[in-house]
């Protein structure tokens, strides 16, 4: 359970327009030097404030690229990215980015990873204001005793769980997960995907996350994006997730409406990704 | 297992060395043959060594002997030609140290900007590549010109040869920091210094180390052949200066000498780069 002392989303109204992308375009030089290599074009959506939405679409559709468009690692061809209505031009503390590699400082302890990152939110804090903070997350994520250890003394999900925490601790407006399970087995996803619902539902928090897992977006998402096939890839559908809130792992698939979903997800992603575009 | 591994290979080398010093003894063992020489020779080398019944090359004794002698007052000043051997090796150090250490100052943070940049990496790189093979004794000339100062020169020589090996590892080291490290510095909006200090610093660290490590083994292979031109003081010296005396026991004394402490340097920056190496 979460510490009384992370401050709970204070209005769970979803404003509308929290997120706005406009005519997303990303395109590079064709490697024959004629043309260009459209990776996707015109891709429009919004984000609730509060919303968990996962995308899906093939490798190749352009779903990192977006990712780390909302990130500000990148810059796109053409369109624009407004986040609580100021427009994205670059990396911020705005919003916390899960990397799919983890991306933890092999260097640093568990504690030293996180406390890198809520000394760059808040430089003025006191050492002991920081361990405290710090120390929360690790809690919220349950590595309570190792605390200590380096990265390469951790599991694959503990890692993970780190990335997690340090993403959370700078309790940023928005949330970027870049295929945060991709590489844990199917048990420790499963667990974590627990967590994160856990977690995500208290705070609260505007997630963003890609995926290539069906159930993991039906039990995660509000709203699921699908993407169609690249070259010139286009958010295909927006699928609003019918299941109830308080869905969990355990009992989801009894409800009569999740194979309606799942089958829906499978069948775009099976046949309507590839001839989306030609349609 | 490991520990009779251990016991065995400490054994072979134990008996590679005695070997080694029966071969040496009984090679330079005085054989019987007498012969009239030139007394002024005689003088010169000893009449054992003139008569033939002694090689003028020491016995392994003879070295252990001189070597103790050398260890037990090492410090000891007699005017410029007779220094004890601990004076020389300390002069010899504290120039590998002044060289070494100016080379760090300029080579790390210039590796960092080349690191950092592909243009100034690109604009850099046709000197760095004409500069780096030049024997850095070749320098010496040029150094002892325009420096005016045998001293001075000879800093300047282990500089020049240390600051290639940090300098291109530095820029090495940086360039190859993994992107996702970066990105999280990016998306954390870490402030430059602090980036370069605890993100690209401790990245690159065990790839600095391994050029700081190769620089003082350069370093510490050339102040010999620079003291040899200089002169004055050093182990470079001792050793020609005891050529001149030809007291080989003493030249030997000091290669030995030479090796223990390129060794002990060699470990300690062994060390040091194992503290910064990271598990990933």
């Amino acid at each position: 359970m979460l510490p009384t002392s992370i401050p709970l989303a204070a209005d769970p109204v979803r404003t509308p327009g929290f997120l706005k992308v406009q005519g997303l375009r990303q395109a590079f030089p064709a490697p024959d030097g004629k043309g260009e290599l459209v990776v996707f074009d015109d891709v429009n959506f919004e984000i609730a404030r509060g919303d968990f939405v996962c995308i899906i679409g093939h490798s190749g559709c352009g779903k990192t690229t977006i990712l780390n468009v909302l990130a500000g690692l990148e810059q796109p061809t053409a369109g624009h990215a407004f986040i609580d209505g100021r427009e994205i031009s670059g990396p911020s503390l705005d919003r916390g980015v899960v990397f799919q590699s983890h991306a933890l400082m092999p260097w640093m302890t568990v504690r030293g990873n996180i406390a890198f990152a809520v000394k760059s939110k808040w430089p003025f804090w006191s050492n002991a204001e920081v361990d405290a903070h710090v120390q929360q997350f690790i809690d919220m994520v349950h590595l309570q005793g190792s605390e200590d250890k380096k990265p390469s003394q951790l599991s694959g999900g503990m890692k993970q769980r780190v990335g997690i925490a340090r993403a959370f601790s700078i309790q940023p407006k928005m949330l970027l997960l870049d295929e945060p399970f991709g590489a844990l087995d199917a048990l420790t996803r499963g667990n974590i995907q627990d967590e994160l619902v856990t977690i995500v539902r208290q705070t609260q928090q505007t997630v963003f996350m890609i995926t290539h897992d069906v159930d993991e977006a039906i039990l995660l998402s509000d709203k699921i994006f699908l993407m169609s096939n690249g070259p010139r890839a286009v958010l295909a559908e927006i699928f609003e997730n019918p299941l109830p809130r308080d869905r969990t792992r355990a009992t989801m698939h009894h409800d009569s409406k999740f194979y309606e979903c799942r089958n829906h997800l499978i069948d775009f992603l099976v046949h309507r990704s590839k001839t989306f575009a030609s349609a | 297992m490991v520990g009779r591994e251990k016991i065995r290979s400490l054994l072979l080398s134990l008996l590679i060395l005695g070997v080694f010093l029966a071969i040496w003894q009984i090679a330079s063992m005085p054989s019987g043959g007498s012969q009239v020489v030139d007394d002024e020779y005689a003088k010169l080398v000893g009449a054992a060594a003139a008569t033939g019944q002694k090689s003028a090359f020491p016995t392994p004794v003879e070295v252990g002997a001189k070597l103790v002698q050398q260890l037990a007052h090492p410090f000891y000043d007699r005017g410029a030609n007779d220094k004890g051997i601990g004076i020389q090796l300390a002069w010899s150090v504290s120039r590998v140290a002044l060289g070494f250490g100016l080379a760090a100052l300029v080579a790390i943070p210039l590796g960092f900007v080349i690191g950092m940049s592909k243009l100034i990496f690109n604009a850099l790189d046709p000197f760095i590549q004409i500069l780096k093979p030049i024997s850095p004794l070749a320098w010496m000339p040029l150094a002892l010109f325009t420096l005016k100062d045998s001293n001075v020169s000879a800093i300047f020589v282990i500089f020049i040869c240390s600051i290639w090996p940090m300098l291109i590892n530095t820029a090495f080291g940086v360039a190859a920091v993994r992107k996702e490290w970066i990105d999280v510095s990016r998306t954390l909006e870490v402030k430059p210094l602090r980036k370069a200090l605890l993100v690209i610093l401790p990245a690159a660290a065990p790839t600095i180390m391994t050029g700081m490590r190769i620089s003082i083994g350069i370093a510490w292979l050339v102040i010999v052949a620079a003291e040899m031109l200089v002169g004055g003081t050093g182990i470079g010296y001792f050793v020609w200066n005891e050529w001149n005396n030809l007291s080989i026991s003493n030249i030997l004394v000091a290669v030995f000498l030479i090796g223990v402490i390129g060794m002990l340097l060699d470990m300690c920056f062994a060390r040091l780069q194992k503290a910064v190496t990271y598990r990933d």
